[in-house]
């Protein structure tokens, strides 16, 4: 087995600005104010996944999830540190995948697909299959501006799995789909797993973070909390102690963003 | 991309960021002309008069300026043909404008993608060029009727000129879309500075006045005019195009009345050196912009 992702002392800074205009930064000053902070969103984080492995990435709001999904699909780089990867990257980074809001459906689809590498000819091959799955119907000739997010991450993600890739991310994509589309997601998904393709899942539900990954890396303000066996990285959270002493059912897969 | 057949143990552990600068992008030619299409329909999207904007827009301007500068500055008695000579300026200035102002905000309008897909961002300014350069055809159309109406066949010369001056407009306008759109998504002052600069581009070069009155004024310096690359590829044009259409006759009048050449000597000497300045300054914004690009999607 090769591996597919490895993650060296990867850290990823950001600078948070409190002020933008000319104006607002020389009030700031003169008060002695800060004008902007920065912080590591991606705090000196080392990791290896091996081919064909399922991740679940897991973490609370804001502790580097996406960052991490961006910097592994090229998107961002780090600024210290290297992220290495092997193979086609395809996926879904946070609901919807850039599309053109003034076009429609079937014309971002296209853009989409070649965005993510798929030549002329292999879109052609695999177009009614996208459209299947995105089950859009009609909606498919209006402009994406007028979708629902459920609806832009439908087709977002129709096309992302159809994409021959080695490497398939994604990002709490689940969240805003609806029961149907969910399973069908989870499904696709699962062969994907079992295809032998290397798979990182971020999601807060760990219903099927359980039944999706074989591990689970935990960030904690961008660093590694935890890096292991699923059940364990959710005890791990404390995601096992049901709040209202509720059962946790199929129902509540990804119902969370 | 690489292909998928091969196994994945075979292929190489390498940084996923996409490759990028402006010769990558001429190698995903497929997804540059999807750009280009999606920009052309996203700008007629919803309007009934659709492609026929790019026909009504430069020629509202050039009636304007006509009636003006020609009719009420009586600039036809001096210039020959004085309409095409002037229409031939602006398509070029247009092609500048359009390619730098769009270009420009070309990133920040495509900020959905940019945060989400890897991808070079050169695609974006350059797919930007290119919308403009297709709107310099309906405009090219109008020009080459009006001219052979009035007289004028094509020579190998005034061909050589054409695209040594289109080409001048592709690098110089590329070059100054990709400096700008970068530094708009930090400042997004860069895109009104864009409009304040754009306001010169028309007086800067020979289209509301005849060349030969630079050289009138100028003298020997008239050499330093044509230092600007747009002053070039416009006279260069109107080389391809006016010239043809001004008899024998009204050229030597003239040139007697002001005393000079009614175009620069060694045109094309100074349109190749032209070009090559403009590639230099395009290599230098690629330089520039590869080093602002790590940074743009964090910052939009
Ligand atoms: N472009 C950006 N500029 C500044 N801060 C950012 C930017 N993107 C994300 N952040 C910050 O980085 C941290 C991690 O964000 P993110 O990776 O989106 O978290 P998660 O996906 O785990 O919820 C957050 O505090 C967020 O506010
Ligand atoms: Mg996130």
């Amino acid at each position: 087995m090769a591996t597919s992702i490895v993650a060296e002392n990867v850290t990823k800074e950001f600078t948070l600005r409190y002020h933008r205009t000319f104006k607002e930064v020389t009030v700031a000053k003169a008060r002695g104010h800060k004008t902007s902070d920065r912080f590591n969103a991606i705090d000196d984080l080392s990791f290896t996944v091996e081919e064909g492995e399922s991740i679940g990435l897991m973490g609370l709001n804001g502790s580097g999830k996406s960052t991490l999904l961006k910097m592994i699909n090229g998107v961002m780089r780090p600024d210290q540190g290297s992220l290495l990867t092997r193979g086609r990257i395809a996926g879904l980074i946070a609901t919807g995948a850039g599309f053109h809001p003034q076009l429609s459906g079937s014309e971002n689809l296209v853009l989409n697909a070649a965005i993510l590498g798929m030549t002329e000819r292999e879109l052609k091959r695999k177009y009614d299959d996208i459209v299947e799955f995105a089950g859009l119907g009609r909606l498919l000739d209006a402009p994406v501006g007028h979708y629902s997010s459920g609806q832009k991450a439908r087709l977002g993600f129709a096309v992302a799995v159809h994409v021959d890739s080695d490497i398939f991310l994604a990002d709490e994509v689940l969240a805003v789909g609806d029961k149907p589309f969910r399973s069908k997601c989870m499904k696709k998904m699962m062969q994907i797993r079992d295809s032998g393709r290397t798979l990182v899942y971020v999601s807060h539900s760990p219903a099927s973070v359980e039944r999706m990954c074989s591990r689970v890396i935990v960030l904690e303000q961008g660093r590694l909390g935890f890096d292991g066996d699923p059940k364990a990285a959710i005890h791990y959270l404390e995601y096992d102690t049901p709040e209202d002493g509720e059962e946790l059912t199929d129902e509540q897969m990804g119902n969370d963003i | 991309m690489t292909d998928v057949a091969v196994p994945v143990a075979e292929k190489p552990l390498r940084s996923p960021a996409p490759a990028s600068g402006l010769l990558s992008v001429l190698r995903q030619r497929y997804l540059l002309r999807l750009l280009v299409q999606r920009e052309i329909s996203a700008r007629y999207q919803g309007s009934f008069l659709g492609l026929l904007w790019s026909y009504i827009n430069p020629l509202t301007q050039f009636f304007i300026y006509w009636f003006v500068i020609g009719f009420l500055f009586q600039m036809h008695k001096d210039v020959p043909h004085y309409p095409i000579h002037l229409f031939a300026a602006l398509i070029i200035v247009h092609f500048f404008t359009e390619t730098f102002v769009a270009g420009t905000r070309s990133i920040m309008r495509n900020k959905a993608l940019v945060v989400k897909m890897a991808m070079p961002r050169e695609m974006f300014p350059v797919a930007t060029m290119l919308v403009s350069l297709y709107h310099v055809g309906p405009q090219m159309v109008i020009l080459v009727v009006v001219c052979v109406l009035s007289g004028w066949t094509p020579d190998p010369v005034g061909m050589l000129c054409l695209a040594l001056a289109l080409l001048i407009i592709a690098a110089i306008g590329l070059s100054g879309a990709l400096l700008f759109s970068a530094a708009n998504v930090f400042f997004r002052d860069f895109g009104n500075i864009v409009n304040v600069l754009t306001n010169f581009v028309r007086f800067g070069v020979p289209m509301m006045y005849p060349y030969v009155i630079v050289h009138d004024r100028f003298g020997r310096f008239a050499d330093l005019y044509l230092l600007n690359p747009l002053a070039d590829a416009v006279v260069l044009f109107q080389r391809a195009f006016w010239v043809g259409t001004v008899p024998d006759a009204d050229r030597v009048r003239i040139e007697q009345h002001y005393g000079g050449p009614m175009m620069p000597d060694h045109l094309i000497t100074h349109g190749v050196l032209a070009l090559l300045g403009c590639l230099v300054i395009l290599a230098f914004s690629q330089w520039v912009f590869t080093r602002l690009e790590n940074k743009i999607p964090e910052r939009l």
